[in-house]
């Protein structure tokens, strides 16, 4: 435990625990796009709802949510820890600094997207997560509940704001996450390079499809 | 050539500092940023005032004593050199050249664009030595290293420590520094003895000294005079992997 401790006080300690939590939290997203597909089956959303019911009741499901809150916890305690040293780092800024000249625009503004999903994601969670988690009994169905949600178009066009965030955050966090960690080589390089794609151009566009679906369906289809 | 220069002037330490603005005329293409910078200062002084001051030794990219920020850029806009390997070619006549020093909480302005960079030995002090016994000198050969490994710690020791990484981070991180180091004695036979104290020594010292942490932006090697590379710092990073947990 000392050790943990130890490492974590370190500034490279606390980046494997932002890279180990990150890469937690886009396993997740993997599991969360592939269950919300059902979105799609078409049967009034009886497969989404039992789908919905199932992680809601089931003991390691509820089990890994646990270790999902943590991880989001760190992860989010832990870059804002480094990002407020980080400024500390450089009391007084450059009259002119050509930033763009040396360094993408997705990782420098890291934290900028980190924070703007995370507002995301506290909305997110309670659109869907808490009506249907606390309070069941007065909330209807899953499923109603992202129709209604996606219904209205402001909540779709911030839904796809934050999954551009997102790609953005991915695009840059998912490759460094290796980096910390030190898995870097000729040989792979390229290989971390297209996964990374998955997840920060094919994960938030299949994400993307719901709102567009269901904002498309409610207002000219259907 | 002529310019119209906008450098930053601090008297000391303790002072305010400002900008001030420069005309440097008559400056032909083929000579270096310094030079140019020298040329300021021969007029400045004729006129009886201070002129700008700026760190220099070798002049030819190799003391890594000459760091400044030159138009937005670590050394200037330029790749893989130092200030004094800039040439005033690099820029267009009659360009406005902003000139400041390297900005970091670790790297306090002395004067003008000059910054104390004793951050990093003091970084060095904390691991970045190894122990030997002194004696006759070996003989060549006498402990094999593969080319390619040789290759690749000659590549790390290459950082002339001028500080251009931590000028261009974003948090003024000394990472890719303290990872050229480490990787530098990591790969080599004569590094193993203290391998496992240097790397967590060095970069609880790099934390100590107030510089921020690497957050993958490469900057870093974008802006480095000797162009090493980011890949010394995932192995600096699984270097203290191994070390913190072993």
């Amino acid at each position: 435990m000392g050790t943990l401790t130890n490492i974590y006080r370190s500034s490279v300690g606390k980046k494997f625990v932002v890279a180990l939590t990150g890469l937690f939290l886009c396993t997740f997203l993997v599991e969360h796009l592939a269950g919300n597909f059902l979105l799609f089956v078409n049967d009034g959303g009886a497969s989404f709802n039992e789908y919905s019911e199932t992680l809601s009741h089931n003991v390691i499901i509820r089990t890994i949510e646990i270790v999902l809150f943590l991880a989001f916890f760190f992860h989010i305690l832990t870059a804002t820890t480094l990002w407020w040293r980080n400024r500390k780092a450089r009391p007084d800024s450059y009259a002119q600094n050509q930033k763009s000249a040396n360094s993408t625009l997705a990782s420098r503004i890291s934290f900028l997207t980190g924070s703007i999903v995370f507002i995301f994601l506290v909305i997110h969670l309670r659109t869907f997560f808490v009506p249907s988690r606390f309070f069941p009994s007065e909330n209807p169905s899953m499923y109603t509940l992202v129709v209604f949600a996606f219904s209205n178009g402001w909540y779709c066009l911030f839904y796809l704001v934050a999954l551009v965030l997102l790609g953005y955050h991915l695009r840059h966090g998912f490759q460094s996450a290796f980096q910390t960690f030190g898995i870097r080589g000729k040989n792979y390089q390229s290989l971390i390079e297209w996964i990374g794609v998955i997840f920060w151009l094919l994960i938030p566009l299949g994400f993307a499809t719901m709102p567009i679906y269901f904002f498309w369906t409610t207002h000219f289809g259907g | 050539m002529n310019f119209t220069l906008k450098a930053w002037r601090q008297k000391d330490k303790n002072s305010e500092g400002q900008f001030a603005t420069y005309t440097a005329t008559n400056i032909t293409p083929d000579m270096s940023f310094l030079e140019m910078l020298d040329a300021v200062n021969h007029d400045l002084v004729e006129k009886n005032q201070e002129p700008i001051a700026f760190d220099h030794d070798c002049r030819e990219g190799i003391c890594g004593s000459c760091g400044m920020f030159i138009k937005g850029r670590a050394h200037g806009p330029q790749k893989g050199g130092a200030a004094c390997q800039l040439h005033m070619r690099s820029f267009v006549d009659g360009d406005l050249i902003t000139v400041e020093p390297f900005r970091a909480k670790a790297f306090p302005v002395i004067k003008d664009l000059i910054v104390d960079r004793t951050a990093f030995d003091r970084i060095m002090q904390a691991g970045g030595f190894v122990s030997v016994n002194t004696g006759g000198v070996p003989d060549a050969n006498a402990i094999p290293v593969p080319k390619t490994i040789a290759d690749e710690a000659f590549n790390a020791a290459a950082c002339i420590g001028c500080g251009a990484c931590v000028a261009a981070c974003k948090n003024a991180s000394a990472t890719l520094f303290v990872a050229a180091k480490v990787s530098q004695l990591a790969l080599l036979p004569q590094g193993q003895a203290e391998r496992q104290q240097r790397v967590e020594a060095m970069l609880a010292q790099m934390d100590k000294e107030g510089f921020g942490s690497c957050s993958n932006t490469y900057a870093c090697e974008a802006e480095c005079p000797k162009e090493i590379s980011v890949t010394n710092i995932a192995r600096m990073n699984r270097e203290y992997l191994k070390a913190a947990l072993g």
